[in-house]
């Protein structure tokens, strides 16, 4: 498995912290995620936005944390053959994890690079595949970390704290 | 500018059941790339787009919009109207081209969104 992290590094020290499993979040939001579904994506995100406003988070937070979630989720729907969505919510971040059943990607460094995609012309029909989704991830968020492999799952951590 | 000023300027038509029209649009931005759209909106906008599929209208449980005007004569589906209608969101269909339509509201005094 191939993996690529970025770290803001004003949270760099938080890390291992994040990473451990045995802290338990306070919410958590289970999402199933199916290929190619452009109708129903995006709810998962739009429910986690909901849920962490009503938690009084920062407008300018809950837009990363939902234009992060949203690119990820568009990605399953798009990519792979479908997945799912965990949003892990702690006190003063939340933990989102995307895990799909393949088929990997093959490439992490050309999948980060903006304007690479590998999208059908379906898909970019619809406004996708601009190859900015990845880069639009690392952009919103504090960590992220991606795990995958060429007929792999990939998996996806997106870490972005409230203050 | 408001929604109905605005509707009026490029020939539109309102097509969601929208009881008040005379809110104020603060900025704007044009795009069919909805990475882009998400990637400059970082304040209450209107968008002018050619797309018409449902991502189109979730796109605003994600960024702050206004409202959405449908460029060179497209028209979403009844489904998406309602969708927008749930979210009070105003949909307007023009048939002038993005460029065209961008221009007048432009000219108009309606600026751009920041993307910073």
């Amino acid at each position: 498995m191939a993996e690529y992290i970025k770290v803001n590094p004003m949270y760099q020290d938080r890390i291992e912290e994040v990473f451990q499993t045995n802290i338990n979040p306070e919410i958590v939001l289970e999402f199933e995620i199916h290929e190619n579904d452009f109708v129903n994506s995006g709810k998962g995100s739009a429910e986690l936005k909901v849920t962490i406003k009503r938690l009084g988070v920062d407008p300018a937070i809950m837009r990363k944390v939902a234009v992060a979630a949203y690119e990820a989720e568009i990605n399953i729907t798009a990519h792979s053959r479908g997945g799912v969505m965990t949003s892990n919510i702690f006190p003063d971040y939340v933990h989102i994890v995307f895990q799909d059943r393949g088929p990997g990607i093959e490439d992490l460094s050309k999948a980060m690079t903006p304007g690479f995609s590998t999208a059908t012309d379906l898909v970019r029909e619809m406004g996708f595949g601009a190859g900015l989704g990845l880069p639009n991830i690392e952009r919103n968020s504090d960590i992220m970390k991606l795990d995958s492999a060429k007929n792999e799952s990939t998996k996806l951590d997106v870490i972005i704290f409230f203050h | 500018m408001t929604l109905r000023e605005l509707a009026e300027k490029l020939e539109g038509e309102v097509l969601t059941n929208t009881p008040n029209l005379d809110v104020e649009v603060p900025c704007a931005f044009s795009s069919d790339l909805i990475s882009d759209i998400l990637m400059c909106t970082k304040e209450s906008t209107l968008l002018l787009t050619g797309l018409t599929n449902p991502q189109v209208i979730r796109l605003s449980d994600m960024i702050d919009l206004v409202g959405i005007v449908f460029v060179r004569g497209k028209r979403p589906t009844e489904e998406l109207i309602e969708m927008a209608e749930e979210r009070e969101l105003v949909l307007i269909s023009t048939n002038f081209t993005m460029y065209r339509s961008s221009g007048i509201l432009y000219q108009e005094g309606l600026r751009s969104c920041k993307i910073q």
